[in-house]
């Protein structure tokens, strides 16, 4: 199993800041970094969206977000109960849990890509609809119960106006009408540059997760045990229901990756607004700090080897 | 617009809830505020600025005394709990 060589350059981003080099990808380039991506993957998704009949993608979208909501309930008491955390903090690391990360599933694409695996285009689909049903249910499972009042209404706009759904749902639009043909004057901007500007992505995202790493101590080790084991469950789920929806093995890889991928860029602003009480160091760091580079370094190619046996045994 | 006996009050507070104090602050009499994006170090951590939601922003508020009691009486009451807010006010002589 050889991983990504993309992902090196998260290693050399930990590698600089645990080192404390003056290395700093400034904050607008880092923005326009994200924006270029998530254009990119929405409008690849967009392209390949028109391959498809609606009506049957409707169907499992609904089966594929249905089962994803058991990830922030099960995750959700497992805090509560076994890892003895407040019902706030719980809540806000299930939903954490529950949304999808959506550098990991460009990594898992690429990993697959260069393995030569083939999977369905409409995955981006599913990628934009786990986005947000998690959160909702994380600040549903905070204020069960309490008497805590809800900013819902900025929720919802951070929800669903806020950069990552906006482009992402942009660029699936503009790429399911643009076409194949359409499309294509803008193919080397958004296609060919795409592994390299995730180079630089992740580059950055090395810089940022090395301060979270430094404290790793402090979250105890329950908190790291859950941020790999969740991961490896919820991929498992993931890879039964992608069989059982009779998608191709690189289809049923990538629902894995998104099940097991934990949000570290939607879901801290929204549980930041929603469930302010909740410790954001102890959510962010679980995610970026420690499932993050799990997933990128161990569990994709996991999660591959884990589809190989699955589906041999079919 | 020569005030006399003008304050400014400075809000140091997370960005993530940037348009809520802004909105409360307007809702409360401002005429106008000014915003920075800011760095440092508080009893809420670290805020170094390079994530989204670790970003913290500098508020100013010019106004009199009255005014500025109100925003920080507000603020103190809604926000001061959950999430990192820091306040202060100093005299300005305000020159046009």
């Amino acid at each position: 199993m050889t991983f990504e060589p993309v992902v090196l350059f998260f290693l050399l981003g930990v590698i600089a800041g645990l080192a404390r080099s003056d290395l700093k990808i400034p904050g607008a380039i880092y923005e326009a970094l994200s924006i270029f991506l998530l254009l990119a993957i929405g409008l690849k998704g967009g392209v390949k969206l028109a391959e498809y009949p609606l009506a049957s993608l409707l169907f499992t979208s609904l089966v594929v977000v249905g089962v994803a909501a058991l990830i922030p309930l099960v995750a959700f008491p497992v805090l509560r109960y076994l890892g003895r955390m407040s019902r706030a903090d719980a809540a806000s690391i299930a939903a954490h849990y529950g949304s999808v990360s959506v550098v990991t599933f460009s990594v898992a694409a690429t990993f697959l890509d260069q393995h030569a695996v083939a999977y369905e285009g409409h995955m981006i689909v599913y990628l934009v609809l786990l986005e947000f049903p998690a959160l909702i249910i994380g600040v549903l499972l905070a204020r069960a119960g309490t008497a805590g009042q809800t900013r819902w209404d900025q929720l919802f706009h951070e929800v669903f106006f806020g950069k990552s759904i906006l482009l992402l749902i942009g660029g699936l639009a503009i790429g399911y009408l643009a076409g194949p043909d359409g499309i294509a004057p803008l193919d080397k901007l958004f296609f060919d540059l795409f592994k390299g500007v995730l180079a630089f992505f992740l580059l950055e995202m090395g810089l940022v997760a090395s301060s979270r790493i430094a404290d790793l101590r402090r979250y105890g080790t329950f908190l790291v045990g859950f941020a790999i084991v969740m991961p490896v469950a919820a991929a498992l789920l993931g890879l039964f229901l992608g069989r059982a929806l009779g998608l191709s093995e690189g289809g049923a890889v990538l629902i894995a990756t998104l099940y097991a991928s934990a949000s570290y860029i939607a879901a801290p602003t929204a549980m930041r607004i929603a469930v302010p009480e909740a410790n954001p160091a102890l959510s962010i760091g679980a995610s970026l700090g420690i499932t993050f580079p799990f997933n990128i370094f161990l569990g994709i190619p996991l999660y591959w080897w884990m589809a190989e046996r699955i589906y041999a045994g079919s | 617009m020569a005030m006399a006996n003008s304050l400014q009050l400075v809000i140091v507070t997370e960005s993530v809830i940037e348009n809520t104090i802004i909105e409360e602050i307007l809702a409360l009499g401002a005429k106008g505020f000014t915003v920075s994006e800011a760095r440092g170090l508080g009893t809420h951590g670290m805020r170094s600025g390079r994530w989204t939601v670790g970003g913290n922003v500098r508020i100013e508020v010019i106004g009199d005394a009255d005014l500025c009691e109100r925003i920080v009486a507000t603020l103190q009451e809604k926000y001061d709990a959950d999430y990192g807010l820091l306040m202060y006010t100093f005299p300005v002589n305000l020159r046009n």
